[in-house]
C-alpha cells in the first residue's frame, strides 16, 4: 500500500510553504513561495490576498510532486497562519476587498489610544482578554468601516465576508463562489478582540462596540475537526485542522500539559505557555489566548509573551551597521569576546511588547566606554534577546504559578549555539530544540492528522518530538543576579523616551 | 598541453586593473581599458562578483576589488554560517538514519565539530559542537584531508597517535585511505578512535566545489557496519543525499 501523508500550509508573514510529513512526523517534502510587502506608507504593511491564494496553488502541487504523491495519498489538510491579519472579501464574486492589512500595521494607533481612554482596558480584558493594540483585528475593521463608502452597509448585508488568512484559503479551497465554507478556529478568533474568550463565541457588547456585524464573521469551528472537503486543488481530501502558527508551533512541540512552553525565535520570538483547560487572565503583562480547541474536548488556554525585536536586532546589526555580512555571523563576532564588556542593548524600536507594553519606550545601548569593541555590542545584541525570554518567562511563572521546567525552542535563530547557552544560563533551566525545526508547519499537520484519524492520540505525538540538542545551564547565580539586574536597570533608561507632542496652540 | 584559458586571463587582468588605483570603475572603463566588449567584460565582472572577488557599488553600479580577496587565505566561509545553512539538512539526517550526525571543519591541524544533531532516541547526550577531533583517525577528519580542506604533512610531521589497535598509524596506510576516500566520494572510521564505535562522513563542497567541511554519522558500530566490519550501504546513501543537499545550498547561494 503506498504511504500516506498528511500535507500542511503556513500561510506565514512572509512565504507560504506546503510540507508533507510522515507517519513519524518526518519532512517528506517542502515547497516555498514568498508573496509581496506592500509598505504604501510608513507604519502600513499589506499583502494581496489573491497572491498568497495564487501561490498556495503552485506550492500544493509542487510538494505532491516532491513526494511522488498523488490526492489519494494525503490523509488530510491543515493549515497554520500569520494571526490577526485582516482580510475582506466579495462572497459573490471572489474578489478581496482591498489588500489584507497585516498585524505589523499601526494604521490604527490613534484608534487604539481612544480605545484606552474610553471605555478603557478593563471593558476588553473583561471579554476578550486582549487590551487595546494595534495589534489585533477588530480595531482594523473599524478604521475600514470609517473610510470606505459603503463598507459597512455590504457587510451588514452580507455580501462582505471577513477572515483572517485561514478563513480566505479554506473558503477557497472548499469551492470559494460555489460554496466555499466560511470558517475561522479559536486560536484565531481569540486575536480578533471580538470573541469572549470563555465560551468561544462572538461577543455581542464588542460587535457592538466595534460596528461590525455577525455576517461578516465567520463560523468559529474547532481547531482540529472535520471541517470539510476541498474541491480546489485536492479534490476530496478532507481539511481537518487550522490554527495561528504560535499555537501551531506550541502544538508542533507537542507542549500539550500545563506549564509546558515553547518560544520561537524569529524576526520577533514568541514565548507561548500552556496553561490547561484555564483561563489565566494575566497580572504581569502577558497575553491570554486559546491554545488549541480539538474537537468536543475542554478548550486548552495558553499564556503568550511577544517580544517584537529579537532576530531583527540581528538584521539590524547587519545592513544598519553592517558589522558582520550574514546572521549566523553574529556569533564568531561575538565569540571575539569573553563578555559584554559591561554594555547592554535594548532593542524598544517601536516600543517594548510583552511584558512591558511601552510605546514610549527606544533603544539604548547603555554601558559604553572606549573599552566597548564591536564584539561587545555583537554581545550584547545576543544577550537582548537572552534577557527578554528571562522576563516574559518571570512573567510567566507569576501568573500561572506554574514554574517553567525547560523551554522548548524554534526558529532560525536556534542555530545560534552562544544564544541558546545564554538562554539556559539566564532562565536556570535546560534549553532544548526538537529534530524538527518546522515546527509551525508541523503542529498544523500532527492536529489535522489527529482530526483525521492518521494519528490516534496526544501520546503518539509526544512519541514522534525528539531532542536535537541540549543546553544545561552554566553560570553563577550571583553573577546571573548581577547581569539581570544591569539589564533591568538598562530598561529603565529606555522608557519614556517618546514624548506625546503637546497640544497644539 | 592546453593553452591558456583566456577568460581566466581577462579575469586577472581585470583584477590587476581595479587594484590599480583607489577609485572604483564603470563597465565601459574597465571594457575600453582592456580592449574588451562590454559584454564580455559584464560577463567576467558578474562572475568575479558570484565569488566575492569583485563588488558593485549599489547606487553608482561601479566596481571595486572584493573584501573576499583580502582573506584568500583564510576559510571563506564562517562556521556559524555553514552550520546556520546545515542545520534542516542535518536534522533530516538524523531522523532517517536514527544516529548521531556531526558537521567538522578543520581547525589548526585537528577536525573542530561545529555541530552536532543527537542520535534521536532521547537518551542522555551532551553537545560536541566545539570539540577538536584526531584529523587522521575520525572520518570528518580523513574526509577533510582526501579532499584538501586539512594538509596533510603537519599531520604527518606530528605522528599518527594510535587511539586504538585500528588507527591507522602508518604514513603509507593513512594514505591509500585517503586515495580511496577520493575515489569513492566518502570515508569511514571503524573503531580507528574508541572501540565500539565507527562513523561514515562525506564532503561538504561550497562554490567551485572547494570542500569546506564534512558531515558525518557516528554511532556503535554494530549498527553502522555490517557483520564484516563494512558501512552499511543504507547509511551512506542517506549521508551522501545530505552532503549533496548542503552542497547544493551552499554554492548556489551568494555570501
Amino acid at each position: 500500500m503506498a504511504e500516506r501523508y498528511v500535507l500542511s500550509i503556513d500561510q506565514g508573514t512572509t512565504s507560504t510553504r506546503c510540507i508533507l510529513f510522515d507517519h513519524r512526523g518526518r519532512l517528506v517534502s517542502v515547497a516555498q513561495r514568498e508573496h509581496q510587502q506592500h509598505f504604501p506608507r510608513p507604519g502600513w504593511v499589506e499583502h494581496d490576498a489573491l497572491e498568497i491564494w495564487r501561490n498556495v496553488q503552485r506550492i500544493v502541487p509542487e510538494a505532491m510532486a516532491g513526494a511522488g504523491a498523488d490526492g489519494g495519498q494525503i490523509a488530510a489538510i491543515g493549515i497554520a497562519n500569520q494571526r490577526e491579519t485582516t482580510v475582506l472579501w466579495d462572497r459573490r464574486t471572489g474578489a478581496p476587498v482591498g489588500h489584507a492589512i497585516v498585524w505589523q500595521d499601526t494604521r490604527t494607533d490613534a484608534l487604539v489610544e481612544e480605545l484606552r481612554e474610553r471605555p478603557g482596558e478593563e471593558f476588553f480584558l473583561d471579554r476578550c482578554c486582549l487590551p487595546p493594540s494595534t495589534y489585533f483585528s477588530a480595531p482594523r475593521l473599524r478604521w475600514l468601516f470609517d473610510r470606505t463608502e459603503g463598507l459597512e452597509q455590504r457587510a451588514r448585508d452580507g455580501e462582505v465576508l471577513f477572515g483572517t488568512m485561514e478563513s480566505w484559503l479554506v473558503w477557497n479551497l472548499t469551492g470559494g463562489t460555489g460554496g466555499g465554507l466560511h470558517i475561522t478556529d479559536p486560536t484565531n478568533a481569540s486575536r480578533t478582540m471580538l470573541i469572549n474568550i470563555r465560551t468561544l463565541t462572538w461577543d455581542p457588547e464588542l460587535m457592538d462596540f466595534f460596528g461590525v456585524p455577525r455576517a461578516m464573521l465567520p463560523e468559529i469551528r474547532s481547531s482540529a475537526e472535520s471541517y470539510g472537503e476541498a474541491r480546489a486543488l485536492l479534490p476530496g481530501v478532507r481539511i481537518t485542522a487550522a490554527l495561528g502558527d504560535q499555537q501551531a508551533a506550541l502544538f508542533g512541540q507537542t507542549c500539550f500539559s500545563p506549564g509546558e512552553a515553547k518560544c520561537t525565535y524569529g524576526t520577533g520570538s514568541f514565548l507561548v505557555m500552556n496553561t490547561g483547560t484555564d483561563v489565566v487572565r494575566s497580572r504581569h503583562g502577558l497575553l491570554t489566548t486559546v491554545a488549541y480547541k480539538i474537537a468536543n474536548e475542554p478548550t486548552v488556554y495558553a499564556l503568550e509573551g511577544p517580544m517584537a525585536v529579537s532576530g531583527s536586532l540581528v538584521q539590524w546589526f547587519r545592513d544598519r551597521l553592517g558589522l558582520i555580512s550574514t546572521a549566523p555571523e553574529i556569533e564568531t563576532l561575538a565569540r571575539t569576546v569573553e563578555d559584554n564588556g559591561g554594555c547592554y542593548i535594548v532593542p524598544a524600536f517601536s516600543g517594548l511588547f510583552a511584558p512591558h507594553w511601552r510605546s514610549d519606550a527606544r533603544g539604548v545601548i547603555v554601558g559604553l566606554t572606549s573599552y566597548i569593541t564591536k564584539g561587545h555590542l555583537a554581545r550584547a545584541v545576543l544577550e537582548a534577546t537572552g534577557w527578554q525570554t528571562r522576563e516574559v518567562v518571570d512573567a510567566m511563572n507569576a501568573d500561572s504559578g506554574l514554574d517553567l521546567k525547560e523551554l522548548k525552542v524554534d526558529g532560525g535563530m536556534t542555530s545560534d549555539n552562544l544564544l541558546m547557552q545564554f538562554l539556559a544560563d539566564v532562565l536556570d533551566v535546560p534549553v532544548v530544540r526538537p529534530l524538527v525545526a518546522e515546527t509551525v508547519s508541523l503542529g498544523a499537520a500532527y492536529a489535522a492528522g489527529l482530526a483525521a484519524g492518521y494519528w490516534p492520540d496526544l501520546e503518539v505525538l509526544r512519541g514522534n518530538w525528539h531532542r536535537a540538542a541540549q543546553w544545561l545551564p552554566d553560570m553563577d547565580p550571583e553573577r546571573r543576579a548581577r547581569e539581570y539586574e544591569c539589564w533591568q536597570r538598562a530598561v529603565e533608561r529606555s522608557l519614556g523616551w517618546v514624548r506625546t507632542p503637546p497640544p497644539a496652540g | 598541453m592546453a593553452g591558456p584559458v583566456q577568460s581566466i586571463e581577462r579575469a586577472a587582468a581585470i583584477l590587476r586593473l581595479l587594484a590599480g588605483g583607489p577609485r572604483r570603475l564603470g563597465l565601459g572603463e574597465v571594457a575600453s581599458s582592456l580592449g574588451l566588449a562590454k559584454g564580455t567584460a559584464h560577463g567576467i565582472l558578474r562572475t568575479l562578483q558570484h565569488v566575492d572577488f569583485v563588488e558593485q557599488d549599489e547606487a553608482t553600479g561601479k566596481y571595486q576589488l572584493g573584501a573576499a580577496l583580502l582573506h584568500l587565505g583564510t576559510s571563506y566561509l564562517d562556521v556559524n554560517e555553514l552550520r546556520s545553512r546545515s542545520i534542516n539538512w542535518a536534522d533530516a539526517l538524523a531522523a532517517r538514519s536514527g544516529e548521531a550526525v556531526r558537521l567538522g571543519t578543520p581547525l589548526e591541524g585537528r577536525v573542530l565539530v561545529v555541530h552536532h544533531v543527537f542520535r534521536p532516541d532521547d537518551t542522555l547526550q551532551t553537545l560536541d559542537v566545539g570539540a577538536l577531533l584526531p584529523l587522521h583517525a575520525s572520518s570528518l577528519g580523513k574526509v577533510l584531508l582526501a579532499f584538501g580542506a586539512a594538509p596533510l604533512e603537519p599531520v604527518l610531521q606530528e605522528g599518527l597517535e594510535a587511539y586504538t589497535r585500528h588507527t591507522l598509524t602508518r604514513p603509507e596506510d593513512l594514505r591509500r585511505a585517503l586515495a580511496e576516500i577520493r575515489d569513492l566520494g566518502w570515508g569511514a572510521e571503524v573503531q580507528e578512535m574508541s572501540m565500539g564505535d565507527a562513523g561514515v562522513a562525506a564532503p561538504i563542497r561550497g562554490h567551485g566545489g572547494l570542500v569546506v567541511g564534512a558531515v558525518g554519522i557516528s554511532g556503535a558500530v554494530e549498527r553502522v557496519c555490517d557483520t564484516q566490519g563494512r558501512p552499511l550501504s543504507s547509511l551512506i546513501a542517506l549521508l551522501r543525499e545530505a552532503a549533496r543537499a548542503i552542497s547544493r545550498d551552499l554554492g548556489a547561494a551568494r555570501w
